[in-house]
Order: structure tokens, then sequence, then C-alpha cells
């Protein structure tokens, strides 16, 4: 699957040299009942998968850490380890915590670079399972279900599997070609990828209801929204997600001026923000409606906004794109009440110069597809499952973005990858149930 | 500053730190930068009447982890170079440094004219004693050398008795650990007339094998011989074998302590357990000759803390300490005690306890509460306070009421009453 994509400049972490490695690897207590493991939505052996690269045995490590989760080189890049892992480490009490993060893109850069081979696909079961939607949720689901024996159809409407890991993330945190590599492996499983089919669209909910035993909704989320102020069809106004994705795949976003405007906190609005840099964007501003405190962004990112050249301007909320010959030529905004309620403070208007504005202000969601498969969501399009991923619909199972609730902890790659696992153990026990 | 001075058996030194017959004492210019640098003495590389040919490769480290050199293990032999440059490079080097001491270590073939023409040769320089190699494992024992001669009582004392009979300084023999009881070889030297004893020479061993050639590690042109263990690793064996000789009253001479010496800790410990100088070879081969002035520096300190005048109150005083197992209290109780303050939550004393000693540590059910040891049935085995990667955190605590002492020979004797 061989695909145009670009490195935007240096990675931002450097892999662990082999002597770190040593050191590093060497430095791990090996705990019992290890609280990284407990820290790890995916559960993955994290003394085991280091022991094993001490010992020099690299391929049960990668085993070790793409058996618990099968987006396990992307997490190594992606994962908030601050706050997962890393951040359990006993030696946090005392000293530095184990670089957990970067020894497991050392075992998974192994896999990676020697091609192994690491699962195979269970004794065939006759069900087939399809899977809508190749990110995180989805690829996790498949790799499991194939490994169970079950025949998995994955669809995906864009041209490349991978999802937000393929396109949605700034390339020099996250390469495709790791993505990619991650929906390799579930492909050599026998899973079926019939990508640039979008369900719901150009191939209906009951013809995949038809064919399949079972569901997996793994479909994320959609565009971002419009502001719903005035400017916002202007040239130079971005979505987010597109500006990156055409970043991020070599293609050309055209002429971005010497000011990019972000509208945004959260982690998108800081990859917009740094691919912008990267884009050699001289002024690069972030506007945001409350305190930096309030950002969804993770520390570490906003941090490394900073370092990048990115500014912040918090407690602004935009109020007008001023357009100029159909282009964006400014953006008027407002400052916000200092108690955090993003209440705009009249009289605080002033225009500042840009000539690009990118919105990051979240997700659409996929209502209609949820309809489509008449499966309940709340008001926001949220689809609602139950502890096992199922929801109303007994064949329908939904997993990882679109069934995450705004506001909570678990919108990251490693969460929605345990729900597509959790989908898949749950499918499987469904469809033994429906065998006997 | 305390006094660091020692007079083992007549061979004074302005420290008890000396290098070991190996390959740092080769050469004149080995020598010269090790007295630079502060080496209280040197015990030069094994001198013979004729050099023999060594081999390539000839050394291999054990490493734990990132670790290097945790212990290591030769093939080289004794000097492969001529005797009268030796001898020269002697000369020179007590001219320079005439406070300090230079031993000699010898071997040759096991005959007295052999021995006697060795040692008159090598009394027309300047030297402070002789050290009888009769400790390599590899390579000479084959020729009847080395250890061939240290693992036979009879011989030890035959040829000690010999260089006795020639030599015009003290001779210290040094002691192989490829015994099953350093004593008798010990005792033999001393029978023979020894002014001391040094031990452990090195241990036979195997570094490793290579896990994609299969070759033994070291090797030669692809296969390999048994070598000479040495370093940090080996410094259990050696104290042992240095307390068993220091203890034991047929051997009652002073003891040069060698194995796994590697800073002034090290030191103080092999003097404790009856050693009146330490030799260093190893830790030398890892860091150079500059880690003497970390070892004068911190013997100094510790001496001066305890207010001890001279390094030579330090030797043989844990000796007594050292005895049979049948003279253990077994009155004496401790039991574990796990600070939930310091404690970081690793459960390594859980699972050490669980699967491997006396399952007498509890996990409370809330896993960020510190594991709690049950005293009532911990044997104070100390396993849990091994395995904790936190200083002090485990700490063992006396329980019993510390005012009876029964230990199992008192059994026996009342047994046989």
């Amino acid at each position: 699957m061989a695909f145009p994509s670009v490195s935007l400049g240096p990675p931002i972490a450097k892999p662990l040299s082999r002597l770190e490695v040593e050191i590093e690897a060497n430095r791990c207590l090996n705990c019992y009942d290890a609280p990284c493991i407990r820290a790890c939505p995916t559960s993955i052996d994290v003394p085991r998968f280091i022991g094993r690269i001490a010992t020099g045995d690299l391929r049960g490590s990668a085993h070790t850490i793409m058996e618990a989760n099968p987006v396990g080189a992307s997490c190594a890049r992606v994962c908030p380890t601050s706050q997962l892992c890393e951040g359990a480490c006993v030696y946090n009490a005392d000293a530095n915590p184990i670089r957990i993060g970067d020894l497991q893109r050392y075992a998974t850069d192994w896999a990676i670079r020697t091609g192994a081979t690491l699962f195979s696909a269970g004794e065939p079961t006759g069900k087939r399972v399809a899977v809508v939607g190749s990110g995180p949720a989805g690829l996790a689901a498949a790799r499991d279900l194939a490994i169970l024996g079950h025949a998995v159809t994955i669809f995906e409407r864009d041209d490349a599997p991978g999802g937000l890991d393929t396109y949605g993330i700034v390339p020099f945190r996250l390469p495709a070609e790791i993505a990619i590599w991650e929906a390799e492996q579930v492909r050599a499983l026998g899973v079926e990828f019939r990508t640039g089919v979008a369900v719901g669209e150009t191939l209906s909910a009951d013809a995949v209801l038809a064919d399949y035993d079972a569901v997996v909704l793994a479909v994320g989320m959609g565009n971002v929204p419009r502001l719903g102020i005035e400017g916002e069809d202007a040239a130079g106004v971005w979505d987010a997600l597109d500006f990156i994705r055409i970043a991020k795949m070599g293609g050309d976003v055209g002429t971005l001026g010497d000011a990019v405007a972000i509208i945004g906190g959260g982690n998108t609005a800081i990859d917009a923000a740094t691919c912008s840099r990267r884009l050699a964007v001289p002024s690069v501003t972030m506007y945001y409606r409350r305190g930096t405190e309030r950002m969804t962004a993770y520390d570490f990112e906003i941090e490394f906004a900073q370092v990048e050249g990115v500014e912040f301007r918090t407690f602004t909320l935009p109020k007008r794109i001023v357009v100029e010959n159909g282009r964006v030529a400014g953006l008027e905004i407002v400052s916000t009440a200092p108690d955090n309620s993003a209440r705009p403070l009249p009289g605080t208007e002033r225009v500042i110069a840009a000539q690009t504005v990118i919105l990051a202000i979240g997700q659409s969601r996929h209502v209609a597809l949820l309809d489509a498969f008449d499966v309940t969501h709340d008001v926001n399009g949220i689809a609602i499952v139950d502890e096992a991923m199922r929801t109303n619909n007994p064949r329908v199972y939904a997993a990882g973005d679109c069934m995450f609730k705004p506001g909570g902890t678990d919108a990251m790659v490693v969460e929605a990858a345990q729900r597509g696992k959790t989908a898949a153990q749950s499918i499987d026990l469904f469809l033994r149930a429906e065998v006997r | 500053m305390a006094d660091l001075s020692i007079d083992l058996a007549g061979i004074k030194s302005p420290n008890p730190f000396w290098l070991a017959s190996a390959p740092p004492t080769n050469s004149g210019y080995q020598v010269m930068r090790a007295f630079a640098a502060g080496w209280g003495g040197a015990v030069w590389k094994t001198l013979a009447l004729e050099p023999i040919v060594n081999v390539t490769s000839r050394f291999a480290g054990f490493n734990i982890g990132p670790n290097r050199m945790a212990g290591m293990n030769n093939i080289e032999l004794i000097t492969d170079r001529p005797l009268e440059d030796n001898l020269r490079e002697i000369a020179e080097c007590k001219a320079a440094y005439p406070d300090r001491a230079i031993v000699v270590s010898l071997m040759t073939e096991c005959t007295r004219e052999s021995w006697h023409e060795l040692v008159r040769r090598c009394e027309t320089v300047p030297l402070d004693g002789f050290e009888l190699n009769f400790g390599c494992p590899h390579g000479m024992s084959e020729r009847g050398q080395g250890a061939a001669v240290g693992q036979d009582p009879e011989l030890i004392e035959m040829v000690t008795r010999w260089v006795k009979e020639a030599a015009h300084v003290p001779v210290i023999v040094k002691l192989t650990p490829n015994v099953t009881d350093v004593r008798y070889p010990a005792r033999a030297a001393a029978k023979g007339g020894a002014d001391a004893i040094s031990l452990i020479n090195t241990i036979n061993s195997l570094i490793g094998v290579d896990l994609d050639t299969w070759l033994p590690v070291p090797h030669v042109d692809g296969k390999s011989s048994h070598g000479g263990y040495c370093g940090a690793a080996v410094k259990p064996i050696a104290l042992n074998m240095v307390g068993a000789c220091a203890k034991d009253s047929a051997v009652g001479i002073p003891i040069s302590g060698i194995g796994g010496v590697g800073d002034w800790r090290d030191a103080v410990e092999f003097m404790l357990m009856g050693s009146t100088s330490v030799q260093v070879c190893t830790a030398v081969m890892h860091h150079g000759f500059r880690i003497v002035a970390d070892m004068i520096d911190g013997l100094n300190n510790y001496l001066d803390a305890r207010g001890i005048a001279s390094v030579n109150e330090l030797v043989g005083k844990t000796v007594p300490r050292f005895v049979d197992w049948n003279d253990l209290n077994l009155d004496y109780k401790i039991v574990a005690r796990i600070d939930p303050e310091t404690c970081i939550r690793c459960n390594k004393c859980y699972i050490a306890c669980e699967d491997a000693a006396h399952q007498c540590i509890d996990r409370p059910a809330d896993p960020r509460l510190a594991p709690v040891v049950d005293e009532e049935h911990c044997v104070g085995c100390n396993l849990c306070a091994m395995v904790c990667p936190v200083v002090d955190c485990i700490e063992m605590v006396r329980v019993d009421a510390g005012d009876t002492v029964h230990t199992w020979r008192e059994r026996l004797t009342s047994a046989q009453l």
C-alpha cells in the first residue's frame, strides 16, 4: 500500500540508541503486578516486553506488545505515556520513570524493519464480520477477530487504511508508514480491505448487514464543524483535519501567507499549528476561548508547539473572518471573561492580520450512518454501547471515537484499540453462541 | 589523616593497596604509572627463567546487563618478556619509588635447582619479597606448574621450603581457590616456612558460549580452554577463603587478600576478614590505575570518621565472628518490616517471598498500599530486603528477647551426654 507521504522535517522523538536501550531495559525493576500494566488501557505486559528486549528476544518483545495492542507501534509514538504507563512507573517516587514508550518503539521498530510475522489467523469459524473503518479501533477489532478465526472484511472510505493514525496525526510524530504497517499485519491474517468504500454512501448499511454475521462500527468522527461566523466560506479557511491530511500526504495546501490563525485548543489544533510552522509560516497563533489549563491538548504537545514557535492567545474568541477579494485577510477576535466561561467581553474586539484560518474546534458525528444501522445514539450523535461494545442492534458493535463521550480522557489511540479488542471478544462470544 | 601504612611479614608499603601479579604489572612502564598514581605496592607479573608464548585472544568479560565486567577471565600466561628485561625494570622502579613494595611473582619447573636459580637471579636486583605463583589455573598447570602445585599440599610445602632456602626476602605463597578446602594448602605453605599467604588466585571458568557461532568465549581460532575467573563476582568466594585461613590456627601467618577488590569498601572488608594488604587487578583493567586515589581517600575518611588511627587496627576484627554454623544462636529472631513511606510499590518483596520464601508478605487489596509482613510467620531470611530496590526501605528487626543463646552444638553436646 505505497502512497505518498512526507515527513515535514525531523521527527519529534529520536529513537533510542542501542546503548540507551541496554541501559533503560536493564533499569526496569520487573515489578510484580506492575502498575504500568494497569495504567495501559490495553494492558500491555510492560515488564515482560522490556525484559525480552534486555535478553535480545526482540521477536518476543514485539509479540508481547502487539498481541495486547494491535496498534502498538503507533501508540509507542502517540501515547501520552506520562499519563499512562510511564506516569505509573514506581520509579516516579524517587527517580526517572522507565522510558517505556521509547522501548516499545524500539521493539516495534524491530518488527517493522525485519518484516517479522507475529500472528496467524485462527481456525476458520465460517462466520463473517464487517468492520467499518480502519482506524485504531477497527484494526484492533479486525486483528483479534481474524486471530479468533472469523472472516473479516474492513470497509474504509479512504484510499489507505489506518484512519486518524494515517491521515490525522502530524508525520513528525507519527509517520503514515507506521499505521500502514499495522494495517498490513492485519491484512496478513487474511482480512480483506475494501478501501474507497464509504458504507452508508457507496455501500448501504443494509447490504453490509445482509452479507455479514456481525458488524463493528469503528467510523471515528467526521469533519470539523463550522464556527457559524461571517467569512467562513472564504478561501484560506481550513478544516484542520483536511489541512493535516493534505500536508502529511505531500499535497499542495496552497498559499498560507505570513500569518496563520488556529482556532481551538486540542491536539488536532496543535498538529495544525506545528504543521503550519513546518510549512514555513512565520507567524502561527492558536486562539483558544479559555485558559491554557482548559486546553484538551496534552501538556507535552503544548510544550512542543511552543518550542516549534507557535504563539498562544488564550481567552480569545473568533468573531468574524475578515475577507478581501474572496480570501482571508484577517480575523476579528474578542476577549473572553477570565472565569473560563468563554463569555465574550464587549468592547474588546480587534482585528488581527491572518491569511489563513484553520478550524480545530472538535469533530462532527456520523449520525446518519448510526441511524442506517439502527444504532441508538445520544443527542450528540455518540453511539450508545454497553461495556462489551454492544449497541442496541444485537449484530452491531461500536468502538473508538464514534462511541467516546466528549470531555473524557479516553479519546486516544490506545483507548480506541482497547475498545476494538473488546468488541472482537464480544462478537466472538456472540457468534460462537450462535453456532451451538 | 589515619596511618595507612602496613607491614606484611616485613614487606612495608605506604598503603595496603597493591597491584596483583597480572597484566597491569607486566612492565616497568606500567608499574611506574601505577606508583605515580599512588599504589602502595605491586606484585610483578610472574617471572620465569624463560619467557612463555601467549595466544590471542586472552580475556573475556562477564557482563550483567549494561554493567560490564562484573567478572572476567583470562587465558594469558605468565610473563612473555625476557627475565633480564623484567629485572632491569624492577630495579628502575625500585630506584624511582623506594618507599613502595615490589614483590616479584615466581613460577618455574618443580625442581629445587630451578627454583634456587630463579630466586638467585631475581635477587640480583633490589626487591621486597617473592610471591610464589601456585595458583594460576590455566596453561601453566598443564605443565605441572601454577595450580598444579597449589592443589597438592605436599608440593606446596616442598617448593616453599626450597624457596626459603635461597631467598633473603619474605616469601608469600599465592593459593589457588580451585581446591576443596583452602586451609590445607595454606597450612602446607606455613609448614614450608612461608612468611605469608595471598589468596585467591583465579577460579576455573568458562565465560560463555557465543549464541551465533556456538564457539566458547573467548576463543583462539575456534577453540577455547578454561580460564581464570576474577573480578567483583568472585569477591564472596575470596572473602570466605581469606576468612577460613585467618581463623585457622594451623595457618597462622599474615594474609594478602585478593579477589574482586574494586574500591575502599572491598578493601575494608578483606582487612576485617584478616588481610593485611589487598591486591587489585580487574578493577584496574576496567578503569585504570587512577582508582587508587579514591581507594586511599575513601579508606582514610572511613578510618577518620571512626577515630581509627591506623589501618592495621582493622585487620582480622571480624574473624572471631566467622564461625561454624553449629555455633550460631538458634534463639536469635529477626523479621522484616517494610516502611510504607519509602516503599515504591514494586511488589518485588511480595513475589519473592510468595514464590521463593515463606509466603509471609501480604498485599492489601488496594494496590496503592504497601505490602505488609506477616511477622508471626516471617523467618527473617532477608530475601525481601535483598530484592527491594529502595535503600533502607525494608528493615530487619530483632524480635526475640535477646537474652538467650542456644546453638546446635549445644544440642549435639547435650544429646551425647
